[in-house]
């Protein structure tokens, strides 16, 4: 058995998934990114090692993804998040054509061909108030955790129009509605709202053709995807809601697996097949 | 003698200031606006009537300002913020043309005509980047009283370069340059220089024209008036109640008010 290693260093959370060559996905965790790049990818990495049960000397290949990706001492190759991604989305929804990647501190709207190759992207790193710190910050504003942000919203009747400008000043606004009565699951309700107002004009900005898939630390709040195709009036894909934080791992992975076999195929009969997807995926390798 | 308030109702803290008809600050206060904006300023108002030894009622008439100037509940009317720094700073440096006014969650830069009058105003209103927000965000960060912020600033020899603009993403860029092994003065002197750099922008958005009076409470951090300094190569007016300036206006439309209830035939300008 052949089996690979993806890790994902994102700015609010490190994941790894570990993969063999059949694509069957056989262990996945993920910590807190903290400060200590290198330590905490190293950690998730041995994790998922364990999770799936093997040691470390049995992962054959290594691909570190994220911001933090050149932080991987031990990584053999590094991708982009956004090739990784729509590697990643497209294990899951083979037809997917734009996804939606909204993390802790950045988001990101990405258009792939049917290759998974990709065509265009825009993202925004610079503003909390299009990433999930906004609705953390909203969250933490009155008294509930991120954990809690997932029930709190599920119980909202209405929502409460929150402009979502700016994450800091996001907070007067809500102190102004709980003021005025308003339930602090509708303001949540509100805050995400917003967040999908800013995906879609992101989304829009890349020329969006469907399908579209939804991926991202945020999509575990149910709430998201919903609000996203009412949006859009359309259908969106997510993946299974324990992997969805996983995507830009394993599309890591899978790279891994491609690399793998082309470094196999020149070592053998140096039959080289430039028209591969992994060819094309690794000039993205930095 | 009459006397005449000022009422600044800030995001962060609110600031009353009292005055006689000489325009001599006689009684002023500072409190945190806090939750209840209703009654940061009565408070605001009671502390510095008993700082002035004024009673109440030779109070003839008050002004609100500040983002909570309609709360205000015992206020006769309201000025703009943005008015009534321009006014103060002129009657604090009477050769004032252009303010900038750095508050917990606003800047503003201010130009102003001889008189205090406003010629043009611009400020952040859709991003806390380069507020004082961005001070509280390191502040806390870094675990250090706001008032040291300046003073461990000017320590640096080597100053961070802060990338982030997000006052949201400047805390984890903080805590990231600490976990590198950065001395606290180095990214704390970052921080100022981003801040200043962002404020510097505002100011040619309106024209920089000296001389430049600094306001608001910000204008109390001493690393900050040096990177502004620095960053516009001129000399900042600042004063020690810079962060009154607003109040003071206020204070100062209410005594146009008081003159031109006695004079009612001038349709001159108030002076």
């Amino acid at each position: 058995m052949i089996c690979t290693g993806g890790i994902d260093v994102g700015s609010t959370y490190a994941k790894a998934v570990i993969l063999n060559e059949h694509g069957v996905i056989l262990g996945h965790a993920l910590n807190h990114t903290g400060f200590k790049l290198a330590e905490v990818a190293n950690q998730v990495y041995q994790s998922a090692v364990a999770d799936a049960g093997m040691a470390a000397s049995d992962i054959s290949y290594v691909v570190a993804t994220g911001f933090g990706r050149h932080m991987v001492p031990f990584s053999d190759a590094q991708v982009t998040d956004l090739t990784a991604s729509a590697r990643g989305a497209t294990y899951f929804f083979p037809g997917t054509r734009t996804i939606l990647d909204v993390g802790g501190q950045t988001m990101k709207a990405t258009r792939i061909d049917e290759l998974a190759r990709v065509k265009s992207f825009r993202l925004n790193d610079k503003c909390a108030a299009g990433t999930g710190a906004f609705l953390e910050k909203t969250a933490r504003y009155m008294g509930y955790s991120t954990e809690e942000i997932g029930p709190l919203v599920a119980t909202s009747k209405q929502q409460v129009a929150i402009s979502g400008v700016c994450a800091v000043f996001a907070e007067s606004e809500v102190i102004n509605q709980l003021s005025l009565g308003s339930a602090p699951a509708d303001i949540m309700h509100g805050a995400v709202a917003s967040l999908v107002d800013r995906s879609v004009q992101l989304m829009k900005r890349v020329q969006m053709v469907p399908e579209f898939t939804l991926i991202g630390g945020i999509l575990r709040f149910e709430t998201m995807a919903r609000v996203v195709r009412e949006h859009l009036h359309a259908e969106v894909n997510v993946p299974p809601e324990n992997l969805v934080q996983f995507v830009g791992a394993l599309g890591a992975a899978i790279l891994a697996q491609r690399r793998l076999q082309k470094l196999n195929q020149s070592a053998g009969d140096a039959l080289l097949d430039h028209a591969s997807i992994g060819e094309e995926d690794l000039k993205e390798i930095t | 003698m009459a006397y005449t308030a000022g009422v600044d109702v800030g995001s962060t803290q609110t600031k009353a200031i009292v005055i006689d008809e000489a325009k001599r600050i006689v009684g002023r206060a500072l409190i945190d606006t806090g939750a209840n904006v209703v009654i940061a300023a009565e408070q605001a108002f009671a502390a510095a009537l008993k700082s002035a030894s004024v009673p109440e009622e030779e109070v003839e008439y008050v002004v609100g300002t500040g983002y909570g100037r309609y709360r205000v509940t015992f206020g006769n009317t309201q000025v703009t913020e943005i008015s009534c720094h321009g006014r103060g700073a002129a009657l604090m440096f009477p050769g004032t043309r252009t303010v900038l006014d750095m508050g917990g969650q606003d800047t503003k830069a201010i130009r102003v005509r001889p008189s205090g009058e406003i010629v043009d105003f611009c400020m952040n209103d859709k991003c806390a980047a380069g507020t004082g927000r961005f001070l509280g965000a390191a502040s806390s960060a870094l675990n250090i009283p706001l008032d040291q912020l300046g003073p461990t600033a000017l320590r640096s020899e080597r100053p961070v370069k802060i990338s982030t603009t997000c006052t949201v993403f400047a805390e984890s860029e903080v805590l990231s340059w600490l976990g590198k092994g950065k001395k606290i003065e180095d990214i704390l002197q970052g921080v100022h220089q981003s801040i200043a750099a962002r404020s510097i922008g505002l100011l040619r958005r309106v024209g920089v024209e000296e001389e430049i009076t600094f306001t608001g409470g910000v204008a109390r951090n001493i690393g900050m008036i040096e990177a502004l300094q620095k960053g516009l190569n001129a000399k900042l007016n600042v004063s020690d109640d810079s962060h009154f300036m607003g109040a003071l206006g206020a204070a100062l439309f209410a005594m146009d008010h008081v003159r031109a209830g006695r004079a009612p035939a001038s349709t001159g300008r108030p002076s």
